[in-house]
């Protein structure tokens, strides 16, 4: 394996219930890059995210997922985490009873460098929610409970400011959110980004989240394989074109391979 | 001076220490007689008409069916009964005898050794009097009488009030088990709070009830009379072994006119009991009474607090949780009887099922012709966290009156995996992240208790998941 990509995803091929979502994909995301995974709705790019995290409901059939030297493959999605992985979902669950705040302490527990003591841990908390233009009182509400699309979105960024990954995955984060709550989140990825030199791998259909990121790769997802991988000049001719000139490519590809 | 004491009344155990005849011991290991029963009250000392309650209780007993509509209790040796009522003096009362879950249970839950043995129910009694004092004599200063029900019964201030009020609310005739806690009744707890007091601290009984293995005929009677506020904490977290397992105990709770009563209980006992407890409330106009209740441990469990709402616009709450592990019956819920105009009442429980666990919630609520314009919600949520483990719901409802405002939800779901993955996701391991998930089920009811009971609850779940608790 490439010893210089902090992620390394290996020929992978996976599948839930007996199919097959995606087919051989490699993809590399090094050290300090940003790159988008973008493709059309159901092209299996939130199926990868939710791979590398380690997600149980999919089955890893073929490939291997390397992180940080290590392979992950086999490791529970805690252990990745604490490797330095991170994912923030398109729909963030509902938590009934945990306090936020909880939830967050728990998080850190026992991450070396992380972990905070109680008034420590209020003010770093309090600093990020007010960077993020969150009402502290979101910390003592139940986890996820009664939030709009916005506000778990922000919830997500807080986390992303709050244990510094290596790497976030942001799965949509953009989708459904007005044009103030987008602007959070770019700042929050901005944020992130300027903390610790963190690395991203954005799943997008939509590049205006894009628009104030400079961007190393854009990687092409279509029907579960990865299509086309290039630079960021890549964005404003999806923006144009959209994805159906790829998707008649797989389909030829396909055709041809029978 | 009697009254006053502090003593930590419970039962002495030396009541039950019969000597029998040779020839007369087959026809009494058969069943509790009149003997017995005459025994038990005049080593007590009582007054007349509490030994022919007795008597009539024994008669009710011996005539009552066991119930057949709940969780088996075939364990329990029915023919042999009087062994529950009279311990095997044989059985070794020291801390070697007590099951090595309870004592790992002791040492997770913080317990101090000094508590320990006591609580196993096999040690002397824990020095806890100078808290207690502290408590009592606030409370006493204030009118309010709180003191072992025998002592109470022997002072001739209270012996009329508890005559007049005992196994009323709870009479003998409600079900076997109740007769058979008025035969053999001991020990408790008694509560008067006169009218206009309003105690802003809560009486506990976690220093008196949970001596000498915890009582397993203990009755509480309460009486808040009308304008008077109390809240009363029975029990604790730490597993109540008994070498005895069956607890029938019960709990009169009386509440006068614009009076209010919270009473809050965590039972936790050890997993060989069979729970066949009965608690119920009488509340009179405008009064109201909240029930909080968790119940862990024992073996079977049938436990439904209830309340009768005799005077216009009472109001009942009943906030609940059952956890129900490996090898646990737990039949609970509630009852209300809206039996005055304008009465309300709310039920909300949450239920747990593990490793095979069955929990099921029953709940009955009747609204008798008088009930014009009562209201009553029922909520119920379970959740089942693996296949094996097991989920019921039972509510009935008896509708007597118009204008009778009666809604139930119930829900019985699994853990998502979705909420699993998500919290892994943010390091939190797996068993972490269901315990998590599972007090946050149990905080509607958590959040009701004093800070250091739910800290105790909260730990207990944590316990019952790593399923450390045998």
């Amino acid at each position: 394996m490439p010893d210089t990509a902090l992620l390394h995803v290996e020929n992978l091929t996976a599948s839930v219930e007996e199919k097959t979502i995606l087919h051989q994909v490699n993809l590399d995301v090094p050290a300090g890059e940003t790159h988008v995974l973008m493709g059309p709705n159901g092209a299996g790019k939130s199926t990868l995210g939710h791979l590398v995290m380690g997600d149980p409901v999919y089955t890893v059939n073929d490939g291997r997922i390397f992180f940080d030297g290590e392979d992950v493959t086999d490791l529970t999605t805690d252990k990745r985490s604490r490797a330095g992985l991170f994912l923030s979902f398109q729909a963030p669950v509902e938590i009934p009873g945990v306090p936020l705040s909880s939830f967050l302490r728990a998080s850190i527990a026992g991450r070396p460098g992380l972990e905070m003591k109680g008034k420590e841990f209020r003010r770093r908390v309090k600093e990020l929610a007010a960077e993020l233009d969150m009402d502290t009182a979101y910390l003592n509400r139940e986890l996820g409970v009664g939030f709009s699309g916005g506000e778990k979105k922000k919830v997500e960024m807080l986390q992303l400011l709050l244990l510094q990954p290596k790497l976030a995955i942001l799965d949509e984060t953009d989708s459904g959110l007005d044009v103030d709550a987008l602007s959070v989140v770019s700042r929050g990825m901005d944020a992130y980004r300027k903390s610790c030199n963190g690395s991203m791998l954005i799943i997008t259909h939509n590049t205006r989240i894009l628009e104030h990121l400079s961007v190393d790769r854009v990687h092409v997802m279509v029907k579960g394989h990865v299509v086309r991988t290039d630079d960021a000049s890549l964005i404003p001719w999806i923006d144009e074109n959209g994805f159906e000139s790829f998707e008649r490519e797989a389909a030829n590809a396909a055709a041809n391979a029978q | 001076m009697a009254k006053n004491r502090t003593e930590v009344a419970d039962i002495d155990r030396s009541l039950y220490d019969f000597t029998y005849g040779e020839e007369g011991f087959e026809r009494l290991a058969a069943g509790i007689t009149p003997d017995i029963v005459r025994e038990i009250s005049s080593k007590k000392d009582e007054p007349e008409w509490m030994l022919e309650l007795r008597l009539k209780s024994l008669d009710i007993f011996n005539r009552f069916p066991n119930p057949t509509w709940g969780p088996g209790i075939d364990g329990l040796d029915m023919d042999n009964i009087v062994t529950y009522v009279k311990p095997n003096t044989d059985q070794k009362h020291d801390w070697d005898s007590v099951p090595d879950d309870i004592k790992n249970t002791f040492e997770r839950l913080g317990i101090p050794e000094a508590e320990r043995s006591y609580l196993a129910g096999v040690g002397a009694q824990y020095d806890s009097e100078l808290v207690y004092h502290n408590m009592q004599d606030t409370a006493s200063k204030m009118g309010i009488v709180y003191s072992g029900i025998e002592e109470a019964l022997h002072d001739p201030q209270w012996e009329p009030i508890i005559r007049e009020n005992f196994m009323t609310v709870i009479p003998p005739t409600d079900h076997k088990f109740a007769a058979l806690h008025g035969a053999v009744w001991s020990g408790g707890s008694f509560v008067y709070v006169p009218a206009g007091t309003k105690l802003d601290f809560p009486l506990q009984s976690y220093f008196r009830l949970n001596a000498k293995g915890a009582g397993q005929f203990e009755h509480t009677l309460i009486i808040v009379e009308d304008d008077a506020d109390l809240h009363f904490i029975e029990g604790c977290s730490a597993p109540k072994y008994n070498v005895a397992n069956l607890h029938a105990g019960a709990v009169e709770l009386i509440v006068g006119k614009r009076a209010h009563l919270r009473y809050s209980t965590i039972e936790n006992w050890s997993k060989n009991m069979y729970n066949l407890n009965t608690k119920r409330a009488r509340v009179d106009e405008d009064g109201e009474i909240e029930w909080i209740s968790g119940s862990f441990g024992s073996h079977v469990g049938y436990l439904y607090p209830m309340s009768v709402l005799n005077g216009a616009r009472a109001r009942s709450s009943f906030t609940g949780i059952t956890f129900a592990g490996a090898g646990q019956n737990l039949d609970t819920g509630c009852k209300v009887v809206l039996n005055a105009p304008d009465t309300t009442a709310s039920v909300e429980t949450k239920g747990i099922s593990k490793s095979g666990g069955v929990q099921t919630f029953r709940s009955s609520i009747v609204a008798t012709p008088r009930a014009e314009g009562a209201k009553a919600t029922v909520s119920c949520q379970s959740l089942m966290l693996d296949a094996e483990s097991r989920s019921d719901t039972i509510p009935a409802m008896d509708i007597r009156a118009k204008n009778v405002d009666v809604g139930h939800e119930a829900t019985i779901g699994r853990i998502g995996d979705d909420k699993i993955f998500y919290l892994m996701s943010r390091g939190i391991s797996e068993e972490e992240a269901r315990t998590m998930i599972v007090n946050g089920f149990a905080n509607p009811v958590s959040k009701e208790l004093p800070l250091e009971y739910a800290v105790e609850m909260n730990n207990l779940i944590k316990l019952e998941m790593e399923g450390a608790i045998g």
